[in-house]
């Protein structure tokens, strides 16, 4: 018999998705009498044209066992990717611009092997593994989401960088034919992201490749993003072109908008209110939708989102308020 | 007579279309699993409900310009109805935050309120339209007179100008739809300051013409 103590990234969860049970018949009735309503609406429901979606094939971890994900549908018609529109429904209804294959991503600074690598080449896909995650928004919502993808330590250990390299930068396409809103100047466009060298090493850190056993809907981040879960959802960031391993902290594209709203390090706190709403709190965002959902109760947000046993080392001798 | 009745009822069902529509939505949400209101409906129903507060508010504002551009006094009769119905949906807004969104922590209320500019702004504009609202009414107007009443309701200028901004200061990037709402309330503003003064010079040129 195995014994196992849970630990604190499977801490159980009472308020979760219920996994839809496909092709059933209330599923049935339920969609056709959405897509009559929405026919009927006139509303034109979006059609999803990117690259054919792939089964990928990994292995599955310890990681989130005892999580609930949220539905498919929730992960992909709820997306902040600004690139697309910044309504949490543009991404899925603008993302089809995006071409996800072929890729490359350019990889620079204190570090070996650097040059442009094709997508198969950096991301070997024996490597692959499942990791399911909770994902906490800055926004005060969550969710819980079944990533594939390879540790980015692993990734690293094989570009083998330098002493030098204290920090890791991240940087997204930029392609105003793919991503339309780069047309605009909301954000300062390409979004970058960072991360300390011992935080990208973190063996929970991961460059993502899909989810729900599939490539990455491109609405996602497709191919391929990074996935920091102790860490505010903007942290990991989509669509990677550029890896650079860096001597000094990188900017950070939220930092850069409002530095007193988003800091650098970003770590979920939920005793460091954002200027405009409380952290101590969060919605789980399941899939359900309507009264249920209007009514469904808030649940406490976790120091590291719940990862504290593996991360909270990092952070040791730090002031978190003062470093957010 | 009757053109005003009527035209009040359709203004009626119309400006309570779109809390039948979220409630709608909602209840189809829940029964056969549509996304109307997404798999977020808390903060799709609370910026909804802010959107027409705003909306209602555009167009109640829109009206006096509107009946004298298009030269049709009988809109002004339609104006009671409009404001109602803005503070009617600032009123859900608030009461949706309170409720769905907070979740009566009134713990969390409190520092919202004392703390979170944004908020105490909404705040602010919701106090401002409250004596509108309460004196909407033809008593009201005897009581206090028709004088005192027209500058009692100036303070809807002052909850405009604050509900934008509480508008501006929600935005994380894109700031093109407060910057439309913006650009209307100053067209309006700039369209009241022009009509006082050639008011203030016809009296001006009146006076002089007497002596
Ligand atoms: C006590 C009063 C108020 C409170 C507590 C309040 C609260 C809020 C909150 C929490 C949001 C959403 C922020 C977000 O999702 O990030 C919001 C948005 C908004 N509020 Fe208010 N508000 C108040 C009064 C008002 C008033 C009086 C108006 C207009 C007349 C108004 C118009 C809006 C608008 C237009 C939005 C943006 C909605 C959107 O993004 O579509 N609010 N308010």
């Amino acid at each position: 018999m195995i014994i196992r103590t849970p630990k604190s990234y499977d801490l159980k969860e009472t308020s979760v998705t219920k996994e839809d049970i496909y092709f059933n018949r209330r599923k049935f009735l339920k969609s056709s009498l959405a897509a009559a309503a929405s026919g009927f609406l006139g509303f034109c429901p979006s059609k999803n044209l990117q690259a054919e979606v792939q089964q990928l094939s990994y292995k599955t971890t310890k990681w989130g066992k005892t999580l609930k994900p949220s539905s498919f549908e929730a992960i992909t018609s709820y997306n902040n990717f600004y690139e697309f529109g910044t309504d949490k429904s543009d991404p899925k209804k603008n993302s089809h611009l995006l071409k996800p294959k072929p890729w490359t991503i350019e990889v620079a600074g204190h570090v070996e092997k650097t040059g442009v690598f094709d997508f198969d080449e950096l991301v070997e896909k024996k490597t692959l593994e499942e990791r399911i995650y909770r994902m906490r928004c800055v926004e005060a919502w969550s969710m819980v989401i079944p990533w594939i993808g390879v540790p980015l330590n692993k990734i690293i250990k094989k570009l083998n960088p330098s002493s030098k390299a204290k920090f890791v930068g991240f940087t997204t396409l930029k392609d105003p034919t793919q991503m339309p809103m780069q047309n605009t100047n909301i954000l300062d466009w390409p979004y970058v992201e960072g991360l300390r060298i011992d935080e990208a090493m973190n063996p929970l850190t991961l460059l993502a490749v899909g989810l729900y056993g599939k490539t990455m809907p491109n609405q996602n981040g497709a191919p391929i993003r990074l996935v920091v879960p102790w860490k505010y959802g903007f942290k990991g960031i989509k669509s990677i072109v550029k890896i650079e391993f860096l001597s000094h902290k990188p900017p950070s594209s939220w930092n850069i908008q409002a530095p007193q709203e988003y800091g650098f390090y970003s770590n979920v706190n939920p005793n460091r209110d954002h200027p405009r709403w409380s952290q101590k709190k969060e919605r789980r965002i399941t899939g359900q939708s309507g009264f249920a959902a209007l009514f469904d109760d808030k649940i406490d947000t976790l120091l590291f989102n719940g990862y504290a046993e593996e991360v909270a080392h990092l952070y040791k001798d730090m002031d978190l308020i003062k470093f957010f | 007579m009757i053109f005003r009745s009527t035209a009040k009822l359709i203004l009626f069902i119309i400006g309570l279309a779109p809390l039948t529509w979220l409630v709608t939505a909602l209840t189809c949400d829940s029964i056969y699993g549509t996304m109307f209101m997404s798999v977020d409906p808390v903060q799709k129903l609370n910026r909804e409900l802010g959107d027409w507060a705003l909306i209602f508010l555009m167009v109640t504002l829109s009206v006096g310009p509107l009946s004298k551009i298009l030269k049709r006094k009988n809109l002004i009769a339609l104006r009671r109805m409009l404001g109602l119905l803005t503070y009617f949906y600032a009123v859900l807004h608030l009461t949706s935050y309170i409720i769905i969104d907070l979740q009566l922590d009134w713990h969390e209320f409190v520092k919202d309120v004392t703390k979170r500019n944004f908020i105490i702004l909404g705040m602010t504009s919701v106090v401002l339209l409250t004596p509108l609202a309460l004196t909407s009414n033809n008593i009201s107007l005897k009581i206090l007179g028709s004088k005192s009443w027209k500058k009692l309701h100036y303070l809807v200028y002052p909850a405009a100008i604050i509900a934008i901004i509480h508008f501006f200061m929600m935005i994380r990037a894109d700031y093109h739809r407060p910057i439309m709402y913006a650009s209307l309330l100053l067209a309006l503003l700039i369209y009241r300051i022009w009509t006082i003064e050639i008011k203030n010079t016809k009296i001006i040129s009146r006076f002089r013409s007497k002596i």
